[in-house]
């Protein structure tokens, strides 16, 4: 089954990292990208800019809107995700509590609708 | 209305929930089998004492009451589930309840048998350890979840099942017959040590929720050992937690960095958990039936013996973990064994027993193998190699601080590859 580890981090935290922080970090996501890859399981993933890059748009009655900033505005922010195929969810939450995110921020596990 | 029951009332309520839960769930599930229905009738009764002793008291005895209560809730709910004959029939059994002792003292003691019902091979090998750990100790599915890393819904979905199939495959909550005890005795055993290491995971104790579960774990191979204080097992099992235990203060350093046993300051073991755990394993000897609790605690006896100024006898080491790898031929314990072979100084022998372990497909994302052979590999110098297992290990790692020290171990190959 093909699951979603959404990461949810304090961009705020984030960007508050030293340089010296950050390396580790940074290797620790490579590490356990590595290990999804030869575990064959890694199905993409990617990392996302941060939420003040982002834009909204609602069309609503055939007026479209747009917006500045993201869809909601929470604790924490969606930062990244893995997609990954695994036999079940078990799997996937052992996938996920690797996840470098999951010790800093947390890691939603969102089953992907299949079609 | 938590906020209106007054504390005394509450820590009573759950003083006796500590002390009494498991032992009044044994005593009513023994008597109908029924274990959903037990645990049902003592939330009940749990839930009334909260209610009702802030204003009468705390009664005289707290088993008693609550066992009254629960008795009157059971009747309740077989009123209303069953009719006719059936309704009789349980209700006739759970009268039998009331005729017997109800004291504190006195109230028979169905715990074993429980543990037993719930480690029975009927009931699926995953569900034994979180079946024991909610119905001897009252913690819930999502705490239990958490633990063994599954999924709240999925463990309650567990725990559901297992309960029913007591009931209904009439699985008996009994001691068994002598002649099929060893076995039944090892499922008991290791659906506690399960229970221990699960909480055991989190290592730095950050988790409230999770340590409870390390000590509750301890709480039930103590009370293994007192009710099976002739099976060498159930003491190897409690002086391989202890052990354990003892070491907890020293895994972690003052800035929260992961300590390896080799580097660990002996003066912040627990010594009275050791010397217990020496003693229990001494005793365990006398009665002169190994198995792989004593052998695994001997392992850990070992390993403390710097705390009293020996130096680690490696050599001893790989002698106990063969032992081990003949009896269980786990790909855990042949790890450990190649890990003790290169401390033992040969680091060579080391790896070739790893790698021997290559095509075993449940290694393939075991953090542990490829953390000792990324250490075997620098060891022998095959530093590629070892850097592409470090970061292998790195990757499969969940603890954060032992994810930096793998780090600084790889960081200290240098750099390339």
């Amino acid at each position: 089954m093909k699951y979603l580890l959404l990461i949810a981090n304090e961009e705020a935290a984030m960007k508050a990292m030293t340089p010296a922080d950050m390396g580790p970090m940074l290797a620790a996501y490579t590490a356990f990208s590595e290990a999804m890859v030869k575990a064959g399981v890694m199905g993409g993933a990617e990392r996302l800019q941060p939420t003040a890059t982002a834009t909204t748009v609602r069309v609503r009655g055939g007026k479209t809107e747009v917006l500045d900033g993201p869809y909601a505005d929470t604790k924490e922010q969606l930062g990244g995700y893995y997609l990954i195929d695994v036999p079940d969810l078990d799997a996937a939450l052992h996938w996920a509590a690797r996840c470098p995110g999951a010790s800093h921020g947390a890691v939603e596990v969102r089953p992907i609708w299949a079609m | 209305m938590a906020a209106a029951v007054s504390e005394p009332a509450r820590a009573a309520a759950e003083g006796a929930a500590r002390s009494s839960y498991g032992r009044l769930v044994a005593f009513l599930s023994a008597r109908t089998r029924d274990v959903a229905g037990a645990e049902d009738a003592l939330a009940d009764a749990f839930e009334a004492a909260l209610r009702e002793w802030p204003a009468t008291g705390v009664p005289q005895s707290p088993q008693a009451w609550l066992l009254t209560v629960a008795r009157r809730k059971l009747v309740d709910a077989a009123r209303r589930r069953r009719s006719g004959e059936a309704v009789a029939a349980t209700l006739l059994v759970i009268d039998g309840m009331f005729t017997e002792p109800a004291a504190d003292d006195s109230l028979p003691d169905d715990r074993l048998a429980l543990m037993f019902a719930c480690t029975h091979p009927a009931i699926e090998a995953s569900a034994r350890a979180p079946l024991m750990l909610q119905t001897l100790l009252g913690f819930d599915a999502a705490t239990i979840a958490s633990a063994f890393l599954v999924s709240p819904a999925t463990m309650g979905q567990r725990l559901v099942r297992a309960k029913a199939k007591i009931r209904q495959a009439g699985i008996p909550l009994t001691v068994p017959e002598r002649a099929e005890l060893p076995d039944r005795v090892a499922a008991v055993l290791a659906a506690t040590y399960a229970a221990f290491t699960e909480g055991w995971a989190d290592a730095a104790g950050a988790s409230v929720r999770r340590r409870n579960l390390v000590d509750e774990g301890l709480w039930l191979a103590r009370l293994l050992a007192s009710l099976l204080p002739a099976e060498p097992e159930a003491l190897g099992l409690l002086a391989l937690m202890l052990y354990a235990q003892a070491r907890r203060p020293a895994r972690r350093d003052t800035a929260g960095d992961y300590v390896p046993l080799a580097l660990q300051d002996a003066r912040l073991w627990d010594s009275a958990l050791l010397d217990e755990a020496e003693a229990l394993l001494r005793l365990a000897g006398t009665l002169a039936r190994p198995g792989r609790y004593q052998l695994e605690a001997a392992v850990q006896s070992a390993h403390v013996a710097r705390r009293i100024g020996h130096r680690t006898d490696w050599p001893a080491i790989v002698r106990l973990y063969d032992a081990l790898w003949h009896l269980t031929a786990s790909p855990v314990v042949a790890i450990n064994r190649a890990v003790a072979l290169a401390e033992a100084g040969d680091a060579a022998a080391g790896l070739a027993a790893l790698d021997v372990l290559t095509d075993e497909p449940r290694l393939r994302d075991y953090q542990p193998y490829w953390a000792a052979r990324a250490n075997l590999l620098a060891r022998t110098g095959r530093v590629d190699e070892a850097r592409e297992a470090y970061r292998l290990a790195i990757g499969l790692e969940t603890d954060e601080a032992v994810r930096r020290y793998l780090q600084g171990r790889l960081l200290a190959l240098g750099e390339g590859g």
